[in-house]
């Protein structure tokens, strides 16, 4: 039976959680909703890695909806990237339902929780179905299911804030896939198809038209909306701020990952390389990507909000992501999409800890953290690897993306770019220091309320992404080669 | 198998410091296990000795970093000096951490031991680098597992100098050091330490230059000014570390990557020809005088013994630039001379902390006849500092002077007779004082003292012998020695 399925993984792969979310709503039971949730998740991780080894082996994997042939039919494509991609949405998935159940029934009223389970499970649909179309009005019909209902996640949160930050995340975001449909629109009526690969055969046509030129300022516009690229990232500090802390989790190590994720795909896969020669945009998300390293590390500096710090340090993270974009070389891309894997890791396990400690002390303030080195060693040491990894010290996924980009800069002979982005990750270890400072050197307040370990569900989570940041960071075989052929094949043009 | 021999003598300072956590509520098993895994990890590193002074150069690679960097560690002669000598003075040190650490009843003393055999993992790591890259990971493990060192009073004021200490050692490395390493790797392929370097023909003109200053400032552990500030920054940690880290394995560890880089990356040749080091004899000479200036003016022991360090490392940096074999001889030497010294006279220092609670110069008036042992020693590794025979300071400073005059640099010559006078000057008054002025009863401090506990005394005792065997029993080092410079 596994062996007559095996050629339907691609479907599977997004029908599963997309049945999954309403049966939630039908139970209404929040220890069913949970379990749910938890299978698919990691049946979604397992499909992942069976695609992936598929994809490795044998070259990428076409899967035609009812057997409609392209371009008249929804074509799903599974690549090196889009696999690569999904191994991330889906891992982190995984882990975040083992933690997730102490944290959810803390902060979310029980009678809402079968909500939440649900919504992830939409959300999750709508990233993995993101990555594995191969239709590029699909594409916006997922962008549309994982962005609703991110939206309700992030209004779940306890505080009031929680409900204007993901109304102004609905405003933008919704402005972000109307620009990005209208993108797609521009160049269906140029070229009259949707198909991603029959649209990159079609479009040299055309490409020099003030059509697809405007095209691709409404697609760049769009998906910069949803990456959280400076100066459009201005929804994103609140909406994970004030999100319940296993969304923030979730979100910031998937989201903005796949949002890159289409970035590369329509930049690369559709346009190819020549649309740099059309328009500056390389040189654009260069200095938007320069601008955002150094800003938004500097202003994490002055929060006093630990989700909001890194928060800030993601937007900053995104600009490293973009830098690499904008060199549009193999060494580049590279550095990007290793990122997409190595900052997913760190940011989940940075989340995660900041997660068990909400669990424990009922908030994230930074001056609120004091003294929990001693009261919480295990997860504020977690806290530690996890902040090496994000400054980019050896032995860590962070180095691995940080060596890359910087190699990436100094091929292009970008002397200046590779000296910011050093700098940049020397400010990264002063917002992170501030955290540690207060945690270890600072008692607990007195009369504080006596508190201890989180319990071992939320800590094996916690360390296995710790653990894997540190793994990734010394065995690179899978991460480098895979990032490197997927990097060659965006280069080479259509994949 | 001398190859699983490198292995092992990382393993084993990482094994008990597994073993140190684990035994940390019975304290005197728990020292006894520092000792124990302090003593094997000496004798496995001085197991290579004999391998290495044969000629023959063991290596072995962990694993495949990135395509084509590999984790390799490689035994050649500096880096067997350097871990002969951090993995010796740790058993002694470690005899003189148990005197101290009880004596002055720090709290958290299971940490410290920990983080100490963690330590001498990395530098035993650095030392045994086969490339630039297992050099670096082990430099930045090296800082990183200090800091909790530095800090351990946790007071507001080491909190502050521990912020000094990460944020210049973390920003040279990763804002210079990385850079040059990644341009090395980009420009060469390789970032294997090779006899006569492997920039040759890779880069040239200005871009020499540039990657050297981006070397030089990069490895802030060497302390050249002005990225010294995070040395005396560290004088807050307790003595032990002072004396073992911040006088031996962390700042040697500085000077041995310049040394390494000169000799194995860029090569001596290759930077004579390109003529780009004049600077920093300059700029290392600069350092010398500069910092004894500071020296002579700092009433805090410690203090005055970390500016004269930033001193002595830059004789180190100075020697190599010169880029005359027999000045380069001296500085390798020095890296071990200097090492016993000035690890003597921060035993004394804590010796005296410990006994009386005196940290000032000013309060050490007639301290000699109450701890002469402690004064004795502190005496003798002075004696090294400046560099009168019978000590270990003598013979690398012959060295280094000759280098100079072979080939007439009359400018670091005239340093290093400035700066001897200079030496002489802030350490020969704190010995004369303390032996022959009569103490002044006025700073409130309990004269009915001693000597410091017993441990203490054997640690800077052997310290100091080992400053004059050093001088007589040469051998060893100057084989090593002459082995670096390809002879």
């Amino acid at each position: 039976m596994l062996s007559s399925l095996s050629p339907h993984l691609p479907i599977i792969q997004v029908v599963l959680p997309l049945i999954a979310a309403p049966i939630c709503v039908i139970f209404r039971r929040t220890g069913v909703a949970w379990l749910i949730a938890l299978v698919v998740s990691w049946l979604s991780f397992g499909i992942s890695i069976v695609l992936l080894e598929q994809v490795i082996s044998n070259g990428p994997i076409s899967y035609l909806l009812g057997s409609w042939p392209t371009p008249w039919g929804i074509e799903y494509r599974v690549d090196i990237l889009s696999a690569f991609v999904m191994l991330i949405v889906t891992s982190i998935g995984a882990i975040v339902m083992i933690f997730a159940p102490n944290s959810v029934h803390m902060e979310i009223p029980p009678d809402r929780t079968y909500l939440f389970y649900t919504m992830y499970l939409l959300t999750f649909t709508g990233l993995l179905g993101i990555t594995i179309t191969g239709d590029a009005f699909n594409l916006f019909v997922f962008l549309e299911i994982s962005s609703l209902s991110s939206y309700v996640l992030i209004s779940l949160g306890a505080e009031r804030n929680a409900l204007t930050a993901a109304l102004r995340y609905l405003i933008l975001g919704t402005v972000g896939a109307t620009f990005y449909i209208i993108g797609v629109g521009l160049m269906y009526q140029m070229t009259g198809t949707l198909n991603i690969t029959d649209l990159a055969e079609r479009l040299p046509e055309v490409a020099s038209t003030k059509t697809i030129l405007v095209a691709i300022g409404f697609i760049t516009v769009g998906i910069g909306l949803k990456l959280g690229l400076f100066p459009l990232h201005v929804w994103l500090p609140n909406a994970y701020a004030y999100a319940p802390s296993v969304v923030t989790v979730f979100l910031a190590a998937t989201a903005t990952k796949v949002a890159v994720y289409m970035m590369l795909r329509v930049y690369f896969s559709i346009f190819g390389t020549k649309m740099f020669s059309a328009l500056p945009i390389d040189e654009l998300l260069l200095i938007l990507g320069l601008i955002a390293i150094l800003s938004m590390s500097a202003v994490a500096i002055y929060q006093s909000n630990a989700k909001r710090l890194l928060a800030y340090s993601s937007v900053a993270q995104v600009g490293y992501m973009v830098i690499g974009i904008s060199m549009v070389t193999t060494t580049g891309l590279t550095a990007t999409i290793l990122h997409l894997f190595n900052h997913a890791m760190i940011k989940c396990a940075l989340f995660l800890v900041l997660a068990a400690v909400f669990y424990r002390i009922k908030s994230v303030k930074i001056e609120d953290m004091a003294g929990l080195g001693k009261a919480m060693p295990y997860t504020m040491a977690a806290f530690i690897v996890a902040g090496f990894s994000l400054l980019g010290v050896p032995l860590t996924v962070g180095f691995i993306s940080k060596w890359y980009l910087i190699l990436g800069a100094l091929e292009k002979g970008w002397w200046p770019v590779a000296g910011l982005i050093v700098v940049s990750s020397l400010l990264a270890v002063i917002y992170f220091w501030k955290i540690i400072e207060i945690a270890y050197f600072k008692p607990r307040p007195e009369g504080a309320a006596e508190i201890s370990e989180v319990p071992l569900n939320m800590l094996l989570p916690i360390w296995v992404m710790v653990g894997s940041n540190v793994y990734f960071g010394m065995n690179t075989d899978l991460t480098v080669s895979a990032a490197m052929s997927a990097a060659k094949s965006l280069i080479g043009g259509a994949p | 198998m001398p190859e699983n021999t490198i292995i092992w003598s990382i393993a084993i300072p990482l094994l008990g410091s597994i073993g140190i956590l684990l035994t940390g509520k019975i304290a005197n098993l728990r020292e006894t296990i520092t000792l124990i895994t302090a003593v094997t990890t000496f004798l496995v590193v001085g197991s290579l000795t004999p391998t290495v002074l044969d000629g023959a150069r063991p290596s072995i690679t962990l694993f495949e970093f990135l395509p084509g960097l590999k984790i390799t560690f490689t035994v050649e002669p500096l880096g067997m000096l350097f871990g002969l000598i951090g993995s010796g003075l740790w058993i002694v040190n470690s005899i003189y951490s148990i005197g101290y650490m009880r004596g002055n009843n720090e709290n958290n003393q299971t940490r410290f031991y920990f983080f100490f055999a963690i330590a001498i993992a990395s530098v035993l790591g650095i030392a045994f680098a086969g490339n630039m890259l297992t050099l670096f990971i082990s430099y930045e493990i090296l800082t990183l597992c200090t800091f909790p060192l530095v800090t351990h009073s946790g007071k507001p004021e080491a909190v502050k100098s521990g912020r000094t200490y990460l944020g210049i050692l973390l920003g040279t490395s990763v804002g210079l050091q990385l850079l040059a390493i990644v341009w090395t790797w980009h420009a060469t392929g390789t970032l294997d330490f090779r006899a006569g370097g492997i920039l040759d023909g890779k880069v040239s003109g200005a871009a020499v230059s540039i990657l050297l200053f981006l070397y030089m400032y990069g490895i802030g552990k060497a302390a050249l000014m002005p990225v010294h500030r995070w040395l005396p920054a560290a004088m807050v940690a307790p003595t032990p570390v002072s004396a073992l880290l911040h006088a031996v394995a962390v700042v040697k560890a500085g000077v041995f990557t310049v040394v390494k880089v000169i000799v194995y990356i860029f090569g001596f040749e290759f930077l004579s020809e390109s003529l780009t080091t004049n600077w920093l004899v300059y700029v290392a000479g600069f350092t010398i005088l500069a910092a004894s200036i500071v020296a002579l003016r700092q009433d805090n022991l410690k203090r005055r013994l970390a500016y004269s360090t930033i001193s002595q490392l830059s004789y180190v940096i100075m020697a190599t630039a010169i880029l005359a074999p027999l000045s380069v001889m001296g500085a390798v030497i020095h890296i071990a001379a200097h090492a016993v010294g000035k690890i003597t006279l921060f035993f004394a220092a804590g010796s005296i902390y410990t006994a009386t609670h005196k940290t000032e110069v000013s309060q050490l008036n007639g301290i000699g006849r109450k701890m002469p042992w402690t004064m004795g020693a502190f005496a003798i590794a002075s004696l090294s500092m400046i560099g009168v025979p019978p000590t270990a300071g003598f013979l690398s400073k012959w060295y280094m002077l000759m280098g100079a005059l072979s080939v007439e640099h009359y400018f670091a010559i005239g340093v290093m007779i400035i700066s001897t006078l200079l030496n002489t000057g802030y350490f020969i008054p704190i010995i004369f004082n303390a032996f022959f002025k009569e103490s002044d009863h006025k700073d409130g401090h309990d004269d009915n003292h001693g000597e410091a506990p017993l441990p203490i005394v054997i640690a800077l005792t052997a310290t100091a012998t080992g400053t004059v065997l050093l001088f007589f029993f040469a051998g060893i080092p100057l084989e090593l020695a002459n082995q670096v410079i390809g002879k």
